[in-house]
């Protein structure tokens, strides 16, 4: 018995393939709570990391916010918050967010604070307006860093998404938590691997994103 | 173009004739930081359109805070700034900063577009289409010497001095009156500065922009400017003045110090070789016959400057080694091209050759004559007697900076 004998026969059950718990359904319901989780995070995140970049200030505050964050326990803080507010999706997210929240907004800011100076000053020079300076300078040449802020977050939210399944939600962390309580290590291993597998495939996303949306004239520079 | 330099009143009569295009007036400007230091201290400079004016002098001096007043990248204290009489705070900050080009120390260029993409910035924010803005980057790649098969690469991938001629371009892409340079060559090697500085003079003199022009640098300052003012510490004015007035009659010890210990061989820069007298005897072709040879011989050298059978200078010899049979050749350190270079190249090239005398070359390299450090020293007594009979032609020449703001 070793961890491939566990995954193998639970990928070639075919009861597995299909159904409420087949793995198309729990792959699919994990993939949407990382999405949301990570939407939610970015829309707070990277505004408000792109702001105090630009404007260079708020940096203290924003490090703080970010330890905190880190600091918070997120399965402590989803048991914590299904008690205080019963079953329901808000939980699940809340503690996914704060999460996501502190790699996104430090990196952000950071990225845009490293900007070479010069570049800023030929650009205002030039005439352009702060928002332009912004988002055709400072956020463009910002992004490889920004991306690998949001990467990371990705990447710690899909593996930490598990923990919906501990208040009764679907996802991949389902077979682990029910493996766990059935022992059946087939289903544990399976959804470990499956877990796993779902975090490269979010890393090779991410090269793909900075393939696409990152200017060729900025990756060449950061090698 | 209306050249405000070659007349006595500049202004008045540009103003009359509606010719200029950007003559910008530092008014008694101060800026004061408020931590209480000074960068500028009442500076007045009237900067004369369709001309270089250099901003020189020590780091300090507030020549960088001057320069970025002009496109209200710092606001003065006290004082104003106009440009064509009207102040610069009359219109929006961007529009101002669109009309004037900006070049900065390291060029500046956005990592992230193309070369082509970078000089088209300004065009573009003033609302021009890709297509029109694409062309018009090609056409002033062809303008700074740039090679239009480097329009789709990025920035990283030319070197210091092509980036600094990206930078030039994009600063013109807009056709702007006024270029604003902050110290754009330190940082690139000797030898590209010297063709950037080259280049700068040539396309101004195609242009005829007005351009302000910092550098710490006062070689580069007399180089280029048509007008220099150094600038010392705490933001004073030392002096405004062209080069070779400064060279000549520098306004007090700071800028005869600031100019360095040779400014009486720099300032031969100004005067032309074309004065001097050339000796076409003591020449002789390689394959010259000892009669030749002892005909050219000269008592005022023992020396002869052995050419190729085209005219090329190869070297001295001694008049009667070579006589003798020797093939011996002594170099002659470098020419100077009769009709085109400066007296401080003749001189120069006297200097350097051990026999003490200046070999002058046609446009082809073919030696025309040579001249005797003597015969130099000669030239330049008399360039200078030239010069202080002539001190009232002297473009731009006042010797209080502040006369033509009174005027204005």
């Amino acid at each position: 018995m070793n961890l491939f004998h566990y995954a193998d026969v639970f990928f070639s059950n075919n009861a597995n393939w299909s159904g409420a718990d087949g793995i198309p359904t729990r792959l699919t319901e994990h993939v949407q709570y990382s999405l949301m989780a990570l939407a939610i995070a970015a829309v707070i995140a990277l505004p408000l990391g792109l702001v105090t970049g630009h404007t260079g200030r708020g940096g203290n505050a924003l490090a703080l916010v970010a330890t905190a964050g880190r600091a918070l326990p997120s399965f402590g803080l989803l048991v914590l918050l299904t008690v205080l507010m019963g079953l329901g999706l808000t939980p699940v997210m809340i503690p996914l967010v704060a999460l996501a929240v502190p790699p996104i907004l430090v990196t952000t800011y950071e990225a845009v604070r490293s900007v070479d100076r010069a570049l800023v000053d030929a650009a205002r020079g030039m005439g352009m307006e702060p928002l332009r300076v912004l988002f055709q300078v400072e956020l463009p040449v910002a992004l490889p860093l920004i991306l690998s802020g949001v990467r990371s977050a990705a990447v710690q939210i899909v593996s930490t998404a598990t923990i919906a399944a501990y208040v009764s939600f679907g996802g991949l962390g389902r077979y682990i938590v029910d493996g766990l309580y059935q022992v059946d290590y087939n289903k544990v291993v399976g959804g470990a691997v499956l877990v796993a597998g779902l975090a490269l495939v979010t890393l090779g996303l991410f090269w793909v994103a900075g393939r696409v949306f990152v200017s060729a004239g900025v990756r060449r520079q950061q090698r | 173009m209306c050249s405000g330099q070659e007349n006595g009143g500049p202004l008045i009569f540009c103003v009359l004739e509606g010719l200029c295009t950007a003559l910008i007036l530092i008014d008694a400007v101060t800026k004061r930081y408020p931590d209480g230091t000074t960068a500028v201290d009442r500076l007045t400079l009237e900067i004369p359109d369709g001309s270089i004016t250099v901003l020189v002098g020590p780091s300090g001096c507030g020549k960088t805070t001057t320069l970025r007043m002009i496109n209200r990248m710092i606001d003065p204290t006290e004082g104003r700034i106009t440009l064509d009489g009207a102040d610069i705070r009359e219109q929006p900050v961007n529009a101002l900063r669109r009309s004037m080009g900006y070049v900065i120390q390291h060029a500046g260029l956005f990592p992230h577009r193309t070369i082509a993409e970078n000089i088209a910035t300004v065009p573009r924010l003033l609302g021009w289409d890709r297509r029109q803005a694409r062309a018009r980057a090609l056409e002033l790649m062809d303008r700074v010497g740039l090679d239009k098969a480097l329009a789709k690469r990025y920035p990283y991938q030319l070197s210091g001095g092509q980036q600094q001629r990206v930078g030039v371009a994009r600063a013109l892409a807009a056709d702007p009156p006024v270029m604003l340079m902050d110290e754009p060559f330190s940082a690139v090697d000797p030898i590209v500065r010297k063709g950037l500085q080259e280049e700068l003079i040539r396309i101004q003199e195609e242009l005829g922009k007005t351009i302000v022009f910092v550098t710490h640098d006062i070689d580069e300052a007399i180089k280029i400017g048509d007008m220099v003012a150094v600038l010392r510490e705490g933001g004073k004015l030392a002096q405004y003045a062209p080069p070779a007035e400064l060279l000549s009659s520098p306004a007090d010890g700071f800028v005869e110090d600031f100019l360095g210990l040779d400014r009486g061989i720099r300032r031969l820069s100004f005067f032309t070789a074309a004065g001097l007298e050339l000796n076409t005897v003591p020449m002789i072709a390689v394959d010259s016959t000892a009669e030749q040879m002892a005909a050219r011989t000269i008592p005022q050298t023992p020396y002869l400057l052995v050419t190729d059978t085209e005219g090329r200078p190869l070297g001295w010899a001694v008049a009667k080694e070579r006589i003798a049979g020797s093939d011996a050749l002594i170099a002659f350190g470098h020419s100077f091209t009769a009709g085109r270079d400066s007296l401080r190249a003749a001189l120069d090239s006297a200097v350097l050759s051990p026999t003490g005398w200046a070999v002058a070359v046609d446009e082809n390299g073919r030696a025309v004559g040579v001249a005797a450090q003597e015969a130099i020293a000669a030239a330049i007594r008399t360039a200078h007697l030239e010069q202080s009979a002539g001190s009232d032609a002297i473009p731009g020449a006042s010797d209080n900076p502040d006369d033509a703001a009174v005027d204005a």
